[in-house]
């Protein structure tokens, strides 16, 4: 095998040293491609361009041979080099399989089932920027009319946030009560985050608690984005401000909870700063951007107007956004 | 995406300059920058973050980090020179109520 590329590669050299033509040239190229695919290192490709060397110009000087025996070990590196970048693509490509297979394992782990509620229109999209999605939406219901909603976002990205999500998931699921109020959701979740996450890493994260029968949701809010009210009578937004610490900052943090009546057709807006934090060429998408768009959709389903937002930041960023993104619209119907 | 990280210690006072973004990009560069002061005790430090015209999420990790590190070994850690933006950030977060943190020009915006 090495004898018979060692023979073939004379052979086209001794075209080209007897005429340098681009024809010659190009199948030399081609060879080159050849010896790559079957991993020649450098050195070997210089051992063997000596060898033909030797055969074709017996005479040359000594000095040539030994100048090429210099040239081997300087090449040996280069060779060595040449192997590690192999067994690193072959790292990444391993890895790249690996992520593939953790992103669908958060998909199943992470799923959520939409509650049905007499009289409310729920909207929602979260898209992730990379494989791993940093932002969670939580629900839990029952049949007596009580849904729960967490939106959750973990500061950071990519692989750790997406394995810190898990750990509210599992938090929400130990509690598993539709009738709990925000504040208690909020410092229990709060105590598990602490106690299991490294010093920069923390969830932020708003809890709605829904009741059908009074349109009243109760709404409490862990260092989140401001969730948003429009009022369908006055044609108005305002923002649902509550206090609260990030979870995982101190043990010590406790949570404010508010109240507001929904009306027919008023909607909360629920969000991550995935939304609000978006960039264009000349400077930030801000609060108002987002009020109109959905203003423009405030009659269509909430579905559609969670779609719509979407479509348009996306648009504006030129289809780059910059974080994960998530929108919850409840609409009361 | 550019970060400037001035940092002056002597004698366990701490001053900073920070300049430019705080994004994922740049954080890495900044929580480097502030690990050496990190384990000082009773370190007083102050940092001016009023060149500072964008910061994410990912920032305010580090700022946290730092502050709980300093807090920790009895120290004090103080943000100044915030613009409304970054106020609105840290009070959002509810962290402008556990931390030290002075806007830019205060009265204004």
């Amino acid at each position: 095998m090495v004898q018979k590329i060692g023979s073939q590669y004379k052979e086209i050299l001794n075209q080209y040293m007897q005429r340098q033509s681009e024809q010659n040239l190009y199948v030399g190229q081609n060879f080159s491609r050849q010896l790559i695919s079957e991993n020649t290192a450098p050195e070997d490709v210089i051992s063997m361009h000596k060898a033909a060397m030797q055969e074709l110009y017996e005479e040359m000087p000594e000095t040539v041979w030994h100048s090429f025996d210099f040239l081997i070990e300087m090449m040996i590196n280069y060779g060595l080099a040449l192997q590690e970048r192999q067994s690193l693509l072959q790292r990444q490509e391993e890895l790249r399989m690996e992520m593939d297979l953790a992103a669908n394992v958060q998909e199943t782990l992470l799923k959520t089932k939409m509650p049905a509620l007499e009289g409310l229109d729920i909207g929602l999209l979260s898209v992730p920027l990379r494989k791993m999605n940093g932002d969670y939406i939580y629900f839990i219901s029952d049949d007596n009319g009580h849904a729960g909603i967490a939106v959750a976002d973990v500061i950071g990205k990519g692989l750790p946030a997406a394995l810190c999500m898990s750990m509210v998931k599992f938090g929400m699921d130990s509690l598993n009560d539709s009738l709990a109020f925000p504040r208690e959701v909020l410092s229990t979740i709060n105590r598990i985050v602490e106690k299991s996450v490294d010093d920069f890493m923390f969830v932020s994260m708003f809890y709605g608690r829904y009741e059908a029968e009074t349109s009243i949701l109760t709404y409490g809010s862990a260092g989140h984005e401001p969730a948003v009210l429009y009022r369908a009578e006055a044609g108005e937004f305002e923002e649902l401000t509550v206090k609260g610490l990030l979870l995982g900052v101190s043990t010590m943090a406790t949570y404010e909870e508010k109240e507001v009546k929904l009306e027919k057709n008023d909607m909360v807006i629920m969000m991550t700063d995935g939304v609000t934090e978006g960039r264009t060429a000349e400077g930030f998408i801000g609060r108002e951007v987002i009020n109109e768009l959905i203003l423009r959709k405030k009659d269509e389903s909430a579905q559609v107007i969670v779609q719509y937002v979407y479509d348009e930041l996306v648009r504006m960023q030129n289809a780059e956004l910059s974080d994960d993104f998530t929108l919850v619209i409840y609409k009361k119907v | 995406m550019n970060i400037q990280v001035d940092l002056q210690e002597s004698d366990k006072v701490l001053k900073g300059h920070i300049s430019g973004e705080i994004d994922a990009h740049t954080a890495p560069v900044l929580r480097e920058k502030l690990e050496p002061y990190q384990n000082i005790e009773s370190l007083n430090a102050e940092l001016n973050l009023s060149e500072v015209n964008y910061m994410d999420s990912t920032g305010l990790g580090v700022f946290v980090a730092f502050y709980k590190s300093v807090n920790s070994q009895g120290g004090h850690l103080k943000l100044s020179g915030l613009s409304a933006r970054l106020k609105r950030l840290f009070d959002i977060t509810g962290l402008g109520d556990i931390m030290d943190i002075e806007s830019a020009g205060k009265g204004g915006n």
